[in-house]
């Protein structure tokens, strides 16, 4: 008895270090290759921009639709660094070697995810001041826009490493990951964008019930991938 | 019982799934005739409101779809029997066809109703989305021939359906009570008497209609996967026939 | 168009697709099922 005790706490300390390998390699990879910085996050600016031609700056429909050009942007920028995560692990053949290794499929996801993650903060704080700077936005109210930023990447994290993973295996991961993930994300788009929405009016108030939605999508999807990721790593 | 069913069946029909079809095609007349003819037309709305009859029942079997495909996935993980994998493709194809229809016929109700072919209101947004979904559902289902490898895929997408579905509808309807409806666009009437009960006897019958529709897809996608292993098989033996004795 | 153009119009497009949908299921069956040794048709 003494003995499953202490080998399922050592168990349990080793998900959270084999996630923390992961991760790590997927940013140190990252950090070399600077694929992000150098294109995914050019490409949020590049957004805005098209948002503000498209929009008109002057006639008030861009301040109004400021959150939601947020989350849009922070969508599909969220969507490449996904297919990016998964690109580099097809393309190199280790997908293979993460199979065979005795890393447990839980872990690989959270270390996964948990990079994804990491990216759509950065990509968000960048987001955040282009938007403060281009489109003139005051938002205050901040402690509802970071919580939201949080819990709405966890949830995108999740998602997006989950059903990446399913798409990865496939000659048409381009177009299918976005038809895939898209649709589930819209919630939290709608969520994400009224929290924002609120915080930015100064009513705050009415955000957090949002935020409890988008904690919701999280859990959801933190649970799914927990148990789905490694019936999927089987064959991809 | 013909010896047609007992021994070597030609379609995917058999005496059970006849008289579900046979039960099915009399509530459907009895339906239309209640629709068209028995009950009468909305005090507001006119004869539109007749439109509610198939507009309804059709969301609503798609939803018990939906359903039959998250149970079915979850029990493919499970038991990882072929069986189950294809109880989930099946329902999910169907209730895709019957999404795509609630939407088109929501918005034919729509125009007269409201003057606009769309609105954003929370159940044909909701509808709309989970369209989109079971369309990402079918996509994964083609992407690979083996059955093992193309039902874990199918499973993990379908089982996430019914969570989805409810954070959809959740944050939809949140989202649009927050914008007070006019009460011009009122969008069920209130219905009573004969009217509730045609209502409730339609969504019995797209039900059924549903049942009998998942039941041959089963058989048909059965059919499909003995075809592709068989086609694997024959020409393995052809290629070995090749070589010299 | 007139309201019961708009009826008409709902429930034939209804009847339309499940309809052709039904026929297609129940055709391609058949094609499909002679293709298919007697023991193998049916699942059980």
């Amino acid at each position: 008895m003494w003995s499953t005790v202490t080998s399922r706490r050592r168990r349990g300390r080793t998900v959270f270090r084999d996630a923390a390998l992961v991760a790590g390699k997927d940013l140190r990879i990252e950090l070399r290759s600077r694929v992000g910085l150098n294109q995914v996050l050019p490409l949020a600016v590049l957004m805005l921009v098209l948002f503000a031609f498209a929009l008109d700056p002057d006639t008030g429909v861009l301040e109004r639709a400021t959150p939601g050009l947020f989350w849009v942007a922070v969508l599909l920028c969220g969507l490449l660094a996904v297919q990016r995560a998964f690109a580099i692990e097809v393309a190199d053949g280790v997908t293979d070697s993460l199979r065979l290794s005795a890393l447990d499929p839980g872990a690989v996801f959270l270390g996964k995810a948990a990079a994804v993650g990491l990216q759509l903060l950065v990509l968000q704080a960048l987001l955040l001041a282009g938007v403060i700077v281009l489109y003139d936005a005051a938002p205050s109210g901040w402690p509802l826009l970071a919580a939201t930023c949080l819990v709405a990447t966890v949830g995108i994290a999740g998602a997006g490493t989950l059903y990446g993973v399913l798409a990865a295996g496939v000659r048409v991961r381009e177009t299918l990951l976005p038809l895939l993930l898209l649709p589930v994300l819209a919630p939290v788009l709608l969520a994400a964008t009224r929290a924002f929405e609120a915080g930015f009016d100064g009513r705050s108030g009415e955000g957090w019930p949002w935020v409890g939605l988008l904690a919701a999508f999280a859990l959801v999807y933190i649970v799914a991938g927990l148990f789905g990721f490694g019936a999927l790593l089987e064959e991809s | 019982m013909t010896a047609e069913t007992t021994a070597a069946p030609t379609g995917t029909s058999s005496r059970g799934s006849r008289l579900l079809g046979v039960v099915t095609l009399a509530g459907l007349a009895l339906v239309v005739v209640l629709a068209f003819v028995a009950t009468a037309a909305d005090t507001d709305m006119g004869e539109s409101v007749r439109l509610i009859y198939v507009h309804v029942p059709v969301v609503t079997a798609a939803y018990l779809g939906i359903l039959a495909t998250t149970v079915g996935s979850i029990m493919f993980l499970w038991k990882r029997s072929e069986w189950w994998d294809l109880v989930a493709a099946s329902s999910a194809e169907v209730s895709a066809v019957f999404m795509g229809l609630t939407l088109v016929v929501g918005m034919i109700w729509g125009k007269p109703t409201w003057g606009v072919y769309w609105v954003w209101d929370a159940r044909l947004t909701s509808t709309l989305v989970l369209f989109l979904l079971l369309l990402g559902y079918q996509a994964v289902r083609r992407t690979s021939v083996d059955p093992l490898v193309r039902g874990k895929r199918s499973a993990i997408v379908g089982l996430l359906l019914l969570p989805n579905v409810v954070i959809v509808n959740r944050s939809v309807e949140w989202w649009r009570s927050l914008h007070q409806e006019p009460t011009l666009l009122r969008l069920d009437p209130t219905i009573e008497g004969l009217q509730l009960f045609t209502l409730v006897l339609a969504i019995a019958v797209a039900t059924l209609l549903l049942g009998w529709l998942v039941i041959h897809r089963f058989r048909l996608a059965w059919l499909q996967d003995q075809v592709d292993r068989r086609w694997l098989v024959d020409a393995i033996d052809e290629r070995r026939a090749e070589v010299p004795a | 168009m007139s309201d019961w153009g708009y009826v008409i119009a709902g429930w034939s497009i209804t009847a339309v697709v499940i309809g052709a949908y039904a026929v297609w299921i129940v055709l391609r069956g058949r094609t499909l099922s002679r293709r298919v040794p007697p023991e193998d048709r049916r699942w059980m």
